[in-house]
């Protein structure tokens, strides 16, 4: 099973990873079309930065994941490795917010579901935007 | 083949399935639930009442759960009675059990109040409850709720979004006292009220008579609609009667078996041992109940494993403002405040340890902070600067961060 | 009001209409061109600083940049340029010397341009090298003048030292000051991945390098940085460095300011201080200076390894080199003109030396001439661009050349000319953390590995073409040139026949 690792060593906090996601997780056609017209769409992935150390966090796909047994509703599962989110089933309790160790679990104003990281499942046959856009390996899919 | 049998129909029933079928493929299962609904969310009801979940998404598991996990489910009876080795139902019935799971949940507490008996009134813990009230209430509907908890404001929130006209009375110097501290009540009291809902703390009701409310501060209210919501009991009857140990709720060893051999609990009717606080607390919320019935079927399935690193959390909002909190409230305090944009930042430190935390408003990454709280992570691991600052994976040395982002191990 | 005002020679080009604010350029320009102004929410670009690195327009994600130069335009005069006049400007401003990297710029003749390459029709056979053995190896070394047989058949001639190179191409030296521990690191690892050989130029060994010690190259300049004994037996050769094409005829000077501590721990010199490299080595004012020195690392690393000597082409280039192959070297490297630098006076690397294609023709003739062409291997440097200029240079005489700048292209660099001042965008000229880890080697060592790999093949096409299957039957192949546009004079010095006859 691919997962997304992080290689902070060298992430250059460029934050590209971050418009990539967002762009491919909007649903528009391209980035442009995204963030037309001051739109902000939100990425599921986020980049901290240090004064030396700069990295990526997204979901992990924990193999004992707290966030699907803490969901009050079902809308979070695991299914062949990954944890996704049916949205027509989100109420936006942010259980899910209050028990991910690694803040994963992304919310915003403008929606009322919680957003995360499907590995670009649903939107680029699981080609994760991030890893593809990022300019320096900082962000691999492996086998590990 | 083993036979297991698990009363009752929530959260911690399902996590037992769970739990059973990582371990047993084969065993037969039998639900026993006294509602006569497929598993359903408790939390959700209020999300129902208000319109914002239909009825098929109620459902905490897909339609075809119990078909996928082979459990047997007999819904709509009530279970009286356990104990050699046979659960009696309300039909005379009896069901034999290699092993047992109570996961029976909690009731609510309607407390003796003079008057009450010639009124009708609504409690808010399941979805009948709620289906009830829905009947009953339309626009601008008088409501009394009795209580300013976090059962109470629920329901509260829902009849708002109903355009119901509401008031919440509590006893209380201040609302949702269970997981807010004074500051924090006091902006989501404010928030609430900004909304149009009326709160009347410290006082009770003195007398009810017709659907008026004279309360001991002299007020009356006038209700078409009255909901009684200041607490809830464990269920712990079957438990206790069957002389296995209870005290505010039942006792379990860290396998969740109760003192009665090849009986398990887990949920709201049992007692926890929060780590937060290192003592003994019925937590009753949703997660916690998932993670021991799945721990409680894993050992019914013989699988030894232990619940440990509970502690209460919270993740709940009132009319769109969020509250996530998480631990034990004692200790040298650490607080940020913008009642402005109504964000207030509780830390709570204690023994070289982070206990506990309120964040309202910006709950973003809260977890970070739960999982420090629940895996006693010591302070002098962690940047407490950038901990104090937000929740990030930058405030842990850079050996988790290898460990836990860069898949590196050792 | 002061009279100090340059324009910028670019000029950032913003498409509004496709910019996302998303301020990647921002955060990845050292020069500080872009900014993001929160109160307007807008990309602002000051193009004064711009250098036109490209890593903004590289990265941006919706292609929203593009950097032009600026048409701010002097009064046209054929002897006094624009870039003439401006760099009076500079100097009575500054009083100081100018200062440039990489190569020479000036619109000289390029003579690889200038050759033409033959190929087979009918009466010798084209090769097709997908099919047929094609051999691009070469070894590097003294060639024995004959070869003698023991009695049982057995071969009893002594070879020296020699390299083995898969393929004629080498990276050519860049210390470890001029360019990052990542681009030394891509480059060690490319070599050792091709089988080929690197160079640490003048500025010593990290120690996290010297597992690539069996395909690096340890030089030995005036400077001496980073000299010692573990130093000179982990090399698979060591390069007497006497100049360079960029700067004939001076020193080298890497400020105090970027001798870090790694870089003084490798160099060999305190933190902070002036790492001066004087322009001759004060040991050696003749051949047998020279050849005393060979020897002495010969000596040193018992005579197990080749010893390269490293030469700019300057006007008597074939005499000095002659003198080198008397010496006991048993390679010498040629660097033109157009070699890249870290950092050079102007003046030095626009005006003195000369081209690289003159110079290896003459070098070559000259050794043959004297009959000691076998003594000693030649390889040169100093703007080999393509498969096709190695191709040239083999058959001018050649026996491998080295590759500076287009190693540092692969490697990202866009020829901003701008080494000098530390702030590389491209985390290969630098020494900022935060710029070095822009080149993560593992990107940078494969796409080293890849430029070889294709020129590899375009090399061996091309010999297939020409029915030649081996690098030894190409080199000094001068049959196979011809010289297009050239006066006889050239042709002449490159020994090769106009093209048509």
């Amino acid at each position: 099973m691919k997962k997304v690792y992080v290689n902070e060593e060298w992430c250059l906090a460029c934050h590209l990873c971050e418009y990539y996601c967002a762009a491919a997780n909007s649903g528009a056609e391209n980035m442009i079309k995204a963030f037309a017209n001051g739109n902000k769409p939100i990425p599921r992935i986020r980049v901290e930065e240090g004064s030396k150390i700069n990295f990526a966090v997204q979901c992990r796909h924990c193999d004992d994941p707290i966030c699907v047994k803490s969901c009050i509703t079902g809308a979070l599962s695991k299914k062949d490795g990954i944890i996704s989110c049916d949205e027509t089933r989100c109420v936006g309790c942010y259980t899910c917010v209050l028990t991910c160790p690694y803040g994963c679990i992304v919310t915003s104003e403008n929606s009322k579901v919680i957003q995360k990281c499907d590995l670009c499942l649903k939107n680029n046959n699981g080609d994760p935007a991030c890893v593809k856009g990022c300019p320096n390996k900082a962000i691999v899919l492996e086998e590990r | 083949m083993k036979k297991y049998v698990i009363i009752g129909n929530s959260a911690a029933a399902i996590g037992a399935v769970q739990g059973i079928r990582s371990v047993d493929t084969e065993g037969m299962i039998t639900v026993i639930s006294d509602e006569p609904y497929h598993t359903y969310s408790r939390p959700l009801i209020s999300y129902w009442l208000e319109g914002k979940v239909v009825d098929e998404k109620i459902y905490y598991r897909e339609p075809d759960f119990y078909e996928k996990n082979n459990v047997m489910t007999m819904f709509g009876v009530r279970a009286t009675a356990i104990g050699g080795g046979y659960v009696t139902l309300d039909n005379g019935g009896k069901v034999a059990y290699d092993k047992l799971l109570i996961a029976t949940g909690s009731k609510p507490f309607v407390p003796p109040m003079k008057g009450l008996d010639t009124v009708d009134y609504f409690t808010f813990m399941n979805w009948d409850s709620a289906k009830a009230i829905k009947e009953k209430v339309k626009e601008n509907t008088k409501v009394l709720i009795i209580g300013a908890g976090l059962i109470g404001l629920k329901a509260a929130e829902a009849l708002y979004h109903l355009n119901a006209d509401i008031t919440v009375v509590d006893l209380a110097d201040r609302i949702l006292p269970s997981i807010l501290d004074v500051r924090a009540g006091q902006i989501m009291q404010k928030h609430i009220e900004d909304k149009g809902t009326k709160i009347i703390l410290g006082a009770s009701v003195e007398e009810f008579s017709g659907n008026t409310a004279k309360l001991t501060n002299g007020d009356t209210v006038d209700f078409e609609i009255l909901i009684v919501a200041v607490g809830v009991r464990p269920n712990t009857e079957l438990v206790a009667d069957a002389g296995g140990k209870v005290e505010k709720g039942i006792v379990t060893d860290l396998q969740q078996q109760t003192t009665i051999p090849d009986v398990y609990a887990a949920g709201d009717c049992t007692l926890s041992h929060d780590s937060s606080s290192d003592s003994e607390k019925i937590l009753a919320l949703l997660p916690n109940a998932f993670m021991q019935g799945e721990i409680a079927g894993k050992n019914m399935a013989g699988q030894m494993c232990l619940y440990l690193n509970a502690i209460p959390m919270n993740a709940i909002g009132f009319y769109g403002l969020h509250i996530i909190t998480a631990g034990s409230y004692e200790g040298e305090e650490y607080v940020t405040e913008d009642a402005e944009k109504e964000r207030y930042k509780k830390l709570i430190f204690k023994d070289g340890k982070l206990k506990g935390f309120i964040l309202m408003g910006d709950v973003d990454r809260a977890g970070i902070y739960t999982s420090i709280i629940r895996e006693q992570i010591p302070l002098s691991d962690v940047d407490v600067e950038l901990l104090k600052d937000h929740p990030q994976m930058m405030l842990f040395g850079k050996a988790r961060r290898d460990e836990k982002l860069a898949g590196k191990i050792g | 009001m002061a009279l100090n005002y340059f324009q910028p020679l670019f000029e950032v080009i913003r498409d509004k209409d496709r910019c996302i604010k998303c301020q990647a350029c921002a955060r990845q320009c050292s020069n500080e061109v872009h900014k993001y102004d929160a109160e307007l929410d807008m990309m602002i670009s000051d193009s004064q600083t711009c250098v036109d690195c490209q890593r903004c327009v590289t990265i941006c994600p919706t292609r929203a940049l593009k950097i032009t130069e600026n048409n701010n335009q002097f009064r046209t005069n054929a002897n006094w340029s624009q870039q003439t006049m401006t760099e009076v400007y500079r100097q009575a401003e500054s009083g100081g010397v100018l200062l440039s990297s990489m190569g020479n710029p000036k619109p000289y003749p390029v003579y690889w341009d200038k050759i033409l390459l033959n190929a087979s029709q009918v009466t010798n056979p084209p090769i097709d090298p997908l099919r047929e053995p094609m051999e691009s190896r070469v070894f590097l070394g003294k060639k024995p003048r004959n070869v003698s047989f023991n009695e049982d058949g057995s071969v009893n001639t002594k070879v020296t030292p020699t390299l083995e190179l898969s393929t004629p191409i080498m990276f050519s030296a860049m210390s470890y000051g001029s360019i990052s521990r990542n681009a030394h690191e891509s480059l060690a690892r490319a070599a050792t991945e091709l089988g080929i050989y690197y160079n640490t130029g003048e500025g010593g060994l990290h120690k996290d390098f010297y597992q690539y010690g069996p395909n690096t190259i340890v030089q030995v300049a005036s400077g001496r940085f980073g000299v010692f004994k573990d130093y000179l037996e982990t090399g698979a050769a060591i390069e007497i460095k006497m100049g360079q094409g960029a700067k004939p005829g001076i020193g080298g000077h890497l400020p105090g300011q970027k001798i870090l501590e790694d870089v003084s721990r490798t160099r060999m010199i305190p933190m902070g201080t002036d790492a001066i490299s004087p322009a001759p080595h004060h040991d050696i004012y003749s051949i047998e200076d020279l050849r005393q020195l060979v020897y002495s690392l010969k000596e040193a690393t018992e005579y197990k390894k080749p010893v390269i000597v490293k030469i700019a082409a300057v006007h008597n280039v074939a005499a000095i080199a002659s003198g080198i192959a008397r010496s006991g070297a048993d390679i010498i490297a040629i660097d033109g003109y157009r070699g890249g630098t870290g950092a050079a006076p102007t003046r030095i690397r626009d005006n003195v030396g000369i081209p690289i294609e003159l110079a290896l023709a003459s070098v070559d003739q000259r050794l043959r001439d004297e009959g000691i062409r076998n003594e000693v291997s030649v390889v040169v440097a100093g703007s080999i661009r393509s498969s096709s200029d190695v191709v040239k240079a083999i058959a001018l005489g050649a026996d491998a050349v080295y590759i500076g700048t287009a190693a540092l292209l692969a490697l990202g660099c866009h020829l901003c000319r701008t080494c000098h001042t530390g702030k590389c965008n491209w985390g290969i000229a630098t020494q900022r953390d935060d710029l070095v880890k822009r080149l993560n080697p593992e990107i940078g060592y494969k796409r080293l590995v890849n430029l070889v790999h294709a020129w590899d093949h375009e090399i061996k096409e091309m010999m297939g073409g020409m029915g030649i299957n081996s690098i030894e039957a190409l080199r000094g192949n001068r049959l196979m040139l011809r010289g297009i546009g050239l006066t006889d004079k050239e042709l002449e010095i490159l020994g090769i026949q106009h093209a048509g006859q």
